[in-house]
């Protein structure tokens, strides 16, 4: 582990202060906005997958993006990070205009993304992982690589931050092994330290906790609260409700390619539209248990009312 | 029979100007496929537009072979932005297509009755090479190395044509053991990944495939002057499968692969080609089973089973890590 203690409980309050004047309602304007997306179209053929008029995302926040399976949460996600090729929308990072910018542009202007797939390379080591992320290698040009007298300091010094990262993420021991030996929780590590090698200041994880167990799924959120802890924004996509009320700042609930609420996550699951979205896709999945105990007394007065009405049929 | 006179045959094929040129295409294969991953099933039209590019620049135009080499290079660099510019935004298979087709349009116009003042026709064009052997420093007829026997000019070529095999494969060597050589390697394993860690995947693939085209080229060169003389037909598809089989063999991805690879292959085939010969002449294989005109061909048919065996019993090939391959589960 790292010496440096993050402070995360301080990042959390700090950004409930910055947010709490914002109002809960879909597109709504933060004080500080990282990234703005406006009207965001995706179709495929006939249907359309997003249709996102409005988003900002408050700088150093942690914003979750949820909503049921096929409300376009990826689609737009891929779109934001320039793997979705968008029909419209304009959108921009931290001033910089991303609209037209192929992917690679993305992590240079400073905002770089994982994928719900983890994709380690296999075949390069963990460390070789790590230090490929790192930005503007001078060893990256091809004359420039000839002669490696050019490069080889900053190799070094690259590969001293990547052994750093890899300590905290404690992924120090699987240093010099392929990363196609590693576990899918592994890579999931490793993919998001290979992200921090980018020196983003925009995170975006796709499903970061897909598929890993419990105790891992604590140690990536750890992770996740430090990125936030070093200044870092983080956007990411979630299923667990548990999860993303136990870390985010913020959450905007995706449904049919829209965005229809945002809110803090507390007042998530007191949202009409956003519990008309899940109970419309899972009836048998309530969102909360708080939803749950609400659906049952709703179905208990039910019982209670043809009760009633069935003693007063037989009364008279 | 003379088991002998088998094995020296053996050993000159192995270390001789075949070799050479097959281990040159197989170095650029090595980059673009071994590396990088990119399917160039078009290396003989790198090959045939360096070979043409000193054939046509002495013969046709008159300059000096020095210049031809500057052309022969500057073509093969326009040949793979045209194939890359268009297919490398999409998937491998394609540019596996389009090589392969220009490969053969590249041979077929060679050939062509209409620029038959330029390149000669099917006949081909000869007498550029002589500035190389100008500068021949063995004036014997006839050197002896143990088995192997060479005149004084193929032993010219074969210590140019290695010293420049060694020379690209240590080029090589320090390439990727560089960031460089790094994002080639990722760009085989995930090219989206590469791309959302901020690195030009799309450029990187076309400098791989001008790059191994360029070494295509050089491949052209040493044929082209090693044999003193141009025929389109030489440049068809056959030549890039006989790199690929020997890139393979030796282990793609390797350091050494391509060029030991080479080495093996043509030894094998000068072995069943001289060993099958002797056989047939001396009557020990009746000529019910095999003629003296079919060896040509079973030659083929035995390495082919070669090289089936190792890639069961040793896919990785030579020098390849039997790990790292078991990492594409």
């Amino acid at each position: 582990m790292s010496d440096t203690t993050y402070d995360t409980a301080a990042g959390a309050a700090r950004l409930a202060a910055e947010l709490a004047d914002v109002p809960s309602e879909p597109g709504a304007a933060k004080p500080d906005p990282i990234l703005v997306s406006d009207r965001m179209v995706r179709r495929f053929g006939g249907l359309t997958a997003v249709e996102v008029d409005h988003l900002e995302v408050q700088r150093g926040s942690i914003t979750a993006l949820i909503g049921p399976n096929g409300a376009g949460k990826t689609t737009f996600f891929n779109c934001l990070t320039g793997f979705g090729d968008p029909d419209e929308g304009e959108w921009t990072f931290d001033g910089t205009r991303l609209t037209t910018a192929p992917a690679h542009k993305f992590p240079q202007a400073g905002m770089v993304r994982t994928f719900q797939l983890t994709k380690a390379l296999s075949k390069l080591t963990v460390i070789e992982n790590m230090k490929l992320a790192a930005p503007d290698q001078r060893g990256e040009n091809f004359f420039r690589a000839l002669v490696p007298g050019i490069w080889r300091r900053q190799e070094r010094e690259v590969e001293e931050r990547a052994d750093q990262l890899l300590e905290r993420f404690k992924m120090d021991h699987m240093r010099n092994e392929f990363a196609g030996t590693l576990s899918g929780g592994q890579r999931k590590l490793l993919e998001m330290a290979r992200a921090l090698m980018c020196e983003p200041r925009m995170i975006m994880l796709d499903e970061p906790m897909a598929g890993v167990n419990p105790a891992l799924t604590q140690s990536l959120l750890e992770h996740i609260k430090e990125m936030r802890a070093d200044g870092a924004t983080v956007l990411f996509i979630e299923h667990d409700m548990d999860v993303v009320s136990s870390i985010s700042d913020w959450v905007v609930v995706m449904a049919e390619g829209r965005i229809i609420a945002e809110s803090p996550p507390e007042e998530v699951g007191q949202n009409q539209a956003v519990v008309d979205a899940y109970l419309g896709a899972h009836h048998d999945a309530p969102l909360t248990i708080e939803e749950e105990e609400a659906e049952l007394e709703e179905a208990d007065e039910l019982l209670e009312e043809i009760e009633e009405a069935r003693e007063e049929e037989q009364g008279r | 029979m003379d088991l002998r006179s088998v094995l020296d045959n053996s050993f000159s094929a192995a270390v001789g100007v075949d070799a050479v040129i097959y281990a040159l295409a197989a170095i650029g294969l090595n980059l673009q496929f071994g590396y990088t991953g990119l399917l160039n099933f078009g290396q003989v039209g790198f090959a045939a537009v360096g070979a043409y590019g000193i054939a046509v620049s002495v013969t046709y135009f008159g300059w000096s072979l020095w210049v031809g080499l500057g052309v022969g290079l500057a073509a093969s660099v326009v040949l793979a932005l045209l194939l890359g510019l268009p297919t490398l935004r999409l998937r491998a298979d394609y540019l596996a297509i389009v090589t392969i087709a220009a490969s053969e349009i590249i041979r077929l116009v060679a050939r062509s009755v209409t620029f038959n003042d330029y390149t000669g026709g099917s006949a081909g064009l000869s007498a550029y090479a002589d500035s190389f052997y100008d500068l021949n420093p063995y004036s014997g007829a006839r050197y002896s190395f143990g088995p192997v026997q060479l005149s004084g000019n193929d032993l010219w070529m074969v210590t140019v044509g290695w010293g420049v095999v060694l020379a690209l494969t240590l080029m090589l060597w320090v390439l990727m053991r560089s960031p460089w050589g790094r994002v080639l390697k990722a760009i085989r394993e995930d090219e989206d990944a590469v791309r959302s860690l901020g690195k030009n995947a799309y450029w990187y693939k076309m400098q791989s495939l001008i790059i191994g085209g360029m070494m295509g080229a050089v491949a052209g060169f040493a044929f082209a002057i090693a044999k003193t003389s141009v025929q389109p037909d030489n440049y068809s598809t056959d030549f890039t499968f006989f790199a690929y089989a020997a890139l393979i063999l030796g282990g793609a991805a390797t350091t050494w692969g391509p060029v030991v690879g080479s080495i093996i292959f043509w030894f094998l085939l000068a072995f069943t080609d001289s060993l099958l010969r002797q056989l047939v002449s001396n009557d020990k294989l009746p000529e019910a089973i095999i003629s003296g005109t079919q060896v040509g061909q079973v030659r083929f048919m035995l390495v082919g089973i070669g090289l089936v065996l190792l890639m069961v019993f040793r896919p990785q090939g030579i020098f390849g890590n039997k790990r790292e391959l078991a990492l594409d589960e």
